[in-house]
């Protein structure tokens, strides 16, 4: 033991120390002048090449997971599209994963790592799949494996899926903390790594991120190979950034140039993330825009010096849709393809039924993921609890929708409208967000920054300056 | 009788950061609550509902707390049936027709 205070201010001002021991990478290397760093060479010198990521992933099962093709969805669609609309929808069935999402990809990569440097044991903060991942990549390897979550409200009420989630974490013999409200869960985190000396499985580590690039790049080649070309959109939901990021790196490594990406999420607006009432007024706890706008406009938010996420870059378009909404694509699934999924992997299904309208018939449109169902992650689990705190729920037009207090069922599937998220905003909150960490002026960034600027929000450098003589002065 | 026996499955509990002790940026309703962390683990001693005891989690780490149950449950489930969720699969058939798939 050491004497090391244990306080709540001391152990977060011990932050950078204890999270560089127990990741084993100096993020230093990568820092450029001013605000900038080398996020190329980050992912390069840091991740591992996809050929590696392959390897990695074939000894513990992860990916490979089929492509369906949802005809009776599809006949949906065309229903009611116009004529010559109506763009064939695609689905990666993540959920045959060994645990049941994509996030066995991201895991498998950061276990291995933690393996191959003699680490014990994993720690990851995360009250999503990812738990049950890390725990399940963590037993293949001969790891032990400690889940931080946030699991109850101050009453003592957890979101079934999150309960359900730390049930799966213990079925694979995680030890789990379960923590009520509150952001401090990284104070607990942080005390976790410095006592037991295991390894950080962030999620947003450069080894993470290589772990989803494989999904990408299996999207690319299945459609490539199956109808001849690379698809014209890819739905991706977002809430961290790393299934964007990640993604999207594997399309482009399989040379998927064109392929537009489409992020996705539930539209959680006017909830507060570390409100102990608000809480358990979601129906969904991942894929929403309590992580997904800030994590869009401040990516370095997350657990390590440096986010490998960074979302802004890759995305061509950001969409939301309401809980309602991706329920009823949840019903879709099961009723018209026999197919029963979770309802947080369904939120870019939503999306993709409302988008494919909009696009020619020829056309092809991925959804990247489904995640497995079951007690809490279901839509009867879901809004069986809505209804006991209070949430009103019946079927109607989903505009109605109104977060933590309406969760409106479409009554006809034309009415899953998905609501455009302004990307300029999201940009410009980001560069506001720039200014203020770093507590620089606009006309103190030199052109380093301004390119690094314009790479971050995928515009150019001539929009960077625009944008930031509305903050000057 | 002690409530609890060594060796039981337990479920702790421990207040990390009590009331007024909170994050700076926690709104106030969190604010006014302890943050409390609940672990699961085999019981080390006989014990009371309420007592400080010390248990063993299933990766062999040795962690204290204040014994909050024995063989906790695991409360979720399906819920009820939904009636708001029950006519969409006849109400979608009907509008592809389920004709066009006999073709």
């Amino acid at each position: 033991m050491n004497n090391k205070k244990t306080d709540y201010n001391s152990v977060m001002n011990r932050k950078g120390e204890i999270i560089k021991a127990a990741l084993d990478l100096d993020y230093d290397q990568f820092e450029l002048p001013g605000i900038s760093f080398d996020y190329d060479s980050m992912m390069e010198k840091a991740g591992y090449s996809l050929e590696e990521v392959i390897k990695i992933q074939s000894q513990t099962n992860v990916g490979n997971t089929p492509m369906i093709e949802p005809d009776n969805i599809n006949l949906l669609v065309k229903k009611l599209s116009k004529s010559g609309y109506g763009a064939k929808i695609l689905i990666k069935d993540e959920a045959v994963n060994p645990s049941g999402s994509f996030k066995d990809r991201r895991a498998s990569v950061s276990v291995y790592h933690a393996k191959k440097l003699g680490y014990e044991g994993v720690i990851a903060a995360t009250s999503g799949n990812y738990g049950a991942a890390v725990a399940s990549q963590a037993n293949k390897r001969g790891l032990k494996c400690i889940i931080v979550q946030e699991t109850y409200d101050s009453r003592g009420f957890g979101q079934p899926e999150i309960v359900e989630k730390g049930r799966a974490c213990e079925a694979y013999g995680a030890e789990v903390h379960q923590l009520t409200v509150g952001p401090e869960l990284f104070y607990v985190f942080l005390l976790l790594l410095e006592e037991t000396g295991y390894f950080n499985a962030s999620l947003y580590t450069p080894f993470g991120v290589a772990g989803i690039e494989t999904l990408g790049y299996e999207v690319a080649m299945d459609v490539k190979n199956k109808y001849g070309k690379f698809p014209e959109a890819v739905v991706i939901t977002h809430a961290g950034g790393g299934n964007v990021t990640g993604t999207t790196r594997g399309l482009l490594k399989a040379d998927a140039n064109d392929t537009k990406i489409i992020a996705a999420s539930v539209d959680l607006t006017g909830l507060h993330m570390a409100s102990d009432l608000d809480f358990n007024r979601k129906s969904f706890t991942t894929g929403h825009t309590g992580f997904g706008f800030p994590f869009a406009t401040w990516p370095d938010r997350a657990d390590v010096p440096r986010n490998a996420a960074r979302a802004l870059r890759y995305m061509d378009r950001y969409v939301t849709v309401t809980q309602g909404e991706v329920f009823y694509a949840t019903e879709m699934l099961a009723q018209l393809e026999g197919i029963e999924r979770g309802p947080a992997g369904n939120i870019s299904l939503a999306a993709a039924v409302n988008i494919a309208q909009e696009m020619q018939e020829d056309n092809i449109i991925v959804v990247q993921e489904t995640e497995y169902t079951g007690a809490g992650k279901h839509p009867t689990a879901q809004l069986t609890f809505a209804k006991k705190i209070g949430v009103e729920i019946y079927r109607g037009d989903p505009k109605e929708n109104i977060p933590g207090k309406k969760i409106v069922i479409p009554e006809h599937p034309s009415q899953i409208r998905v609501k455009e998220v302004d990307l300029d905003r999201i940009r410009k909150s980001y560069i506001r967000n720039t200014l203020k960490n770093y507590n620089i002026k606009p006309q103190d960034l030199t052109e380093q920054d301004i390119d690094f600027l314009a790479e971050e929000t995928n515009t150019n450098i001539k929009y960077i300056k625009d944008l930031l003589k509305e903050f000057e002065n | 009788m002690s409530y609890a026996k060594k060796g039981d499955w337990v479920q702790i509990s421990r207040i990390v950061l009590p009331p007024g002790k909170r994050a700076p940026q926690v709104p106030e309703e969190t604010q006014r609550v302890p943050l409390k962390k609940m672990v699961k683990g085999f019981l080390l001693q006989d014990a009371e509902k309420g007592d400080k005891v010390t248990i063993r989690t299933v990766i062999g780490r040795e962690i204290k707390g204040k014994l909050k149950m024995k063989n906790p449950v695991y409360p979720h489930d399906f819920g009820e049936p939904v009636p708001e969720l029950l006519p969409i699969g006849r109400e979608i058939w009907e509008i592809i027709g389920r004709e066009s798939k006999k073709k």
